[in-house]
């Protein structure tokens, strides 16, 4: 069969997470970043959808979904961006998703307080002539702002629904929700507005040569897609019809000559025409006092004065992890507590398959509960209220300059803060980054960043018996670690940088529920990647254990542990286990020595070794398994063989040397 | 005068006046090596010609005809220093020795191939900004796909945002760079005749921060500085 002749057929899968739950409505939420449409998501499903005040942040799509009046309607989030047409994956994505997929309705979430810049997303909607309703929200910033938005007015010039909101409050769902339910009904698609005559004279000339009914665009839709496209890009054999493509050369050639500018940039400087325009009808700015400056404003002088801001950087990420180890430590204390009255967690156990079965699972289990409610949600929790805050995008604009000197800009900052509570998230946040090479620079240091998990073996081990400067140190390492192998990386992965082009949100008081919700459900879809790993690991150990496979793997790992790293045999199949999960080198080690005083046992040099080699080698299987998810086999295997290599070579080195002193 | 000699002379009051406003006898003498008294015969010279201002004991400023002069050679400097070092690989002192004295042998149309060939470099490896030619064009797109560029000269004087002071505005004329970048910025709204204005400058060469219809963004200021504006007032 193949795809229609005028347009190529990418690989537009359903996203599986929304397509397999059953909805009489399906709805997708669309719009600029850090607009409030995670917020308005919360409202309409009252899941926790993350939301956060930093641009771009919502990188999966995610669904859930609301019964209103009867009607199952499945909602699916989708990414903040600025456009349509760019090639960025995350618009691609989006595009795909809305022309492949086919929601019912599309919700364009529309920030009031800066209209114009938004309708700019509008005007692409409208474009591809389906129904969508406006969610105009952050009506009261606006209204702060002195801003006035004729709703009707505009849904009148747009045919398009047009429901004020403001989604932090719940104001205007329940509106958002009756509009939903009456234009999946209705199905009345918006109004075209007209583009400049030079511009919409060729995309009539080319939507006439589109036969009718080939796809999934409308013709003007797929008309201005193709103009967008220019001609340049239509050269692929059999991709589009000769005559169509031969038009698009010809007419996109036109525009250029005429504006001196690609036609691609015509056309978004004609959607800004219409934008100003529609502006200029429905919108009434009466300014507050010309001498009032905005809160924000005078919150920036501070966070991004050349010294206060820089301190105020330090103190809040070192608040981060004060606060993540301290309250985690202690809570974690509790719960280890309470976990091991109601069973004890021995990872080694023979006996029959039930129970090996059985033990391993309730290891895993615990290990998991102990290390992520402790360390995971604090750290979840005070992330959130930087993020919702609007003070990470600082953040990232005061570290873009250091960022540079790994081929990053300021934007890469969040994967890494989020690196310190768990690699797995934090890797997948580089998705964020703009080019490919950004976001393998930045996952592969988000691998290096010591998460909670090895935080706890370098506090259980090295702080707990030889002392904490020696973990500050070890810590201390890592990181210039980190910058020396980001020189590296920015080096030797070819690209080009690309620069910060980031917007600048507003500041307000972080919102309990958005917190909350968002720290939860990044902690339940946390739990939901690693609950399964530990489980399955904490089973293998058991098994591997009982079948009597230890004593091997400590063999064959002899010339590594003892001869390079000086380290106790058994030690080899800690590290082993280790890698399904780092902090279990703790509990393994204690279980094999039979104490958990291992002063008694390791010199202080073994023990400075240990906690090395466990900080830098092989990312966790989690770990590995988004890495092999987002930039393939040959890539998570580079990244994994190099980390294991440089740990035992650091390892051997310092053994030799710390033996000199020590 | 030779035109050699005049065009030193221009580029000598405009890195001085850069630093210190007007450009005095003495400090052009020590920049160019030759007596105060052939300055201030050359001096004379120049402003008999419109191309200096010239305050006697005061020292000279530029005209706009003499700025504009100099800028085009500043650019034709700095876009052989590229090609000196990005693609014939001389190093060291040679490539600022040698674009010396080829930037008064080019043609404007030579300099212009240059440009392309380039690909519209921002700046020279010294770091200094390379200013934009003085043709009616609003981004390198066209130019750097091999179309000819217009003949018309560019009617107002334009300088990066980058330029601009804290709360300053200006409207966008061009955009430097290749296609992806004017792309990403003109769907942010950074469309040209736009107004656009500077909130803040971030300490050490950080990202500025611009207000471009209604919302602020940060912006590299790699990339700021190859936006460019004229100081007219926005339209409304």
């Amino acid at each position: 069969m193949g795809g229609p002749a005028w347009q190529p057929r990418e690989d537009g899968k359903a996203s599986p997470e929304t397509a397999c739950l059953p909805a009489d409505i399906t709805v997708a939420l669309a719009g600029n970043a850090n607009v409030g449409k995670s917020a308005t998501m919360n409202q309409l499903t009252g899941a926790g959808q993350e939301t956060g005040n930093w641009p771009g942040k919502t990188v999966e799509c995610a669904g859930g979904v609301l019964l209103h009046n009867g009607f199952r309607i499945r909602i699916t989030d989708l990414p903040g961006i600025y456009s349509l047409s760019t090639f960025s994956a995350e618009e691609q994505a989006s595009r795909e998703f809305i022309l492949t997929n086919k929601p019912d309705i599309v919700v364009n979430i529309v920030d009031a307080s800066s209209l114009e810049r938004n309708l700019f997303f509008t005007l692409q909607l409208l474009e591809l002539h389906i129904p969508f309703i406006i969610a105009l929200n952050q009506m009261d910033l606006a209204a702060k702002k002195g801003i006035r938005i004729d709703g009707e007015k505009l849904s009148g010039l747009l045919g398009v629904p047009v429901i004020p909101t403001v989604a932090i409050h719940g104001k205007g769902i329940a509106e958002l929700s009756d509009a939903i339910v009456t234009l999946a009904r209705e199905k009345t698609p918006p109004r075209v507005i007209p583009y400049g005559r030079e511009v919409e004279d060729r995309i009539a000339k080319i939507a006439a040569l589109i036969p009718e009914g080939t796809g999934n665009e409308d013709r003007r839709a797929a008309a201005i897609r193709l103009l967008e496209r220019g001609s340049a890009k239509l050269t692929g054999p059999g991709d589009v019809r000769a005559d169509i493509a031969a038009a698009v050369r010809q007419y996109s050639a036109e525009l250029e000559r005429m504006h001196g500018e690609p036609a691609a940039i015509v056309l978004s400087g004609e959607r800004y025409h219409a934008a100003e325009r529609i502006v200029r009808e429905v919108m009434d700015i009466r300014p507050p006092a010309p001498d009032d400056i905005p809160l924000s404003d005078r919150l920036d002088r501070i966070a991004l004065h050349p010294a206060i801001g820089y301190l105020l950087v330090l103190l809040v990420l070192g608040g981060l992890l004060f606060w993540t180890f301290i309250v985690g430590g202690e809570i974690s204390r509790i719960l280890t507590a309470f976990l091991e009255s109601v069973a004890p967690a021995p990872p080694f156990v023979a006996g029959s398959a039930p129970e090996i079965l059985a033990t391993g699972a309730w290891t895993g289990l615990v290990a998991a509960v102990t290390l992520i409610v402790p360390y995971v949600l604090p750290f979840y929790l005070f992330l959130s209220i930087i993020e919702d805050s609007g003070y990470l995008t600082r953040i990232s604009v005061m570290l873009d300059r250091l960022m540079h000197r790994f081929g990053l800009h300021g934007k890469a900052i969040i994967p890494l803060i989020l690196g310190f509570g768990c690699t797995v998230p934090a890797c997948l946040s580089c998705r964020i980054l703009e080019s490919s090479r950004q976001k393998l620079i930045a996952a592969f240091l988000t691998t290096l960043i010591p998460c909670s998990a090895r935080t706890v073996v370098i506090l259980g081990v090295v702080a707990a018996f030889v002392s904490i400067w020696w973990a500050l140190a070890l810590y201390a390492f890592d990181i210039l670690l980190i910058v020396i192998l980001g020189r590296i990386a920015f080096r030797a992965v070819p690209g080009e940088p690309v620069g910060l082009i980031m917007e600048m949100p507003e500041y307000h008081v972080p919102s309990g529920s958005v917190v909350l919700s968002q720290t939860w459900s990044r902690t339940k879809s946390l739990v939901w990647i690693v609950l399964p790993a530990y489980i399955i690991g904490g089973i293998a150990i058991s098994l591997a254990y009982s079948a009597g496979l230890l004593d091997p793997i400590n063999a064959a790992l002899y010339p590594i542990t003892v001869l390079l790293l000086g380290l106790p045999a058994i030690t080899g199949v800690v590290f082993v286990f280790g890698i399904v999960r780092k902090e279990i080198t703790v509990l393994t080690l204690a279980t094999l020595f039979g104490t958990t005083v291992f002063s008694t046992v390791l010199s202080p040099v073994q023990l400075i070794v240990f906690g090395l080699v466990t900080m830098i080698y092989t990312p966790c299987i989690s770990t590995i398994g988004v890495f092999v998810k987002e930039f393939g086999w040959k890539k998570a295997l580079f990244v994994t063989a190099a980390e294991t290599g440089l740990a035992i070579a650091l390892g051997a080195i310092a053994f030799r040397l710390l033996s000199l002193v020590m | 005068m030779a035109s050699e000699q005049l065009e030193e002379y221009l580029e000598a009051i405009y890195d001085i006046g850069e630093k210190d406003g007007t450009a005095k006898t003495s400090s052009i003498a020590r920049c160019l090596n030759v007596a105060p008294a052939s300055v201030t015969e050359a001096l004379q010279n120049l402003s008999g010609k419109g191309y200096v201002k010239y305050e006697p004991y005061k020292g000279a400023t530029l005209t706009e005809q003499g700025r504009e002069l100099a800028e085009s050679v500043k650019r034709r400097h700095r876009l052989l220093e590229v090609f000196l070092s990005d693609v014939l690989n001389v190093k060291g002192e040679t490539v600022h020795d040698e674009a010396c004295k080829m930037e008064h042998t080019i043609s404007d149309d030579t300099a212009s191939a240059l440009c392309k060939m380039l690909q519209a470099p921002s700046r020279c490896p010294h770091g200094s900004l390379i200013s934009p030619c003085n043709r009616e064009v609003t981004d390198c797109v066209s130019c750097l796909a091999g179309e000819p560029e217009p003949a018309e000269p560019r009617g107002e004087p334009i300088r990066p945002v980058s330029d601009l002071e804290p709360g300053q505005a200006g409207t966008i004329a061009f955009i430097r760079g290749d296609g992806n970048v004017v792309q990403r910025l003109s769907d942010l709204g950074l469309t040209v005749k736009t107004g656009i204005s500077l909130v803040r400058k971030t300490p050490m060469d950080g990202p500025v921060e611009i207000a471009v219809r209604r919302t602020k963004l940060a912006i590299d200021r790699a990339i700021a500085d190859n936006i460019f504006v004229t100081s007219a007032p926005v339209k409304t």
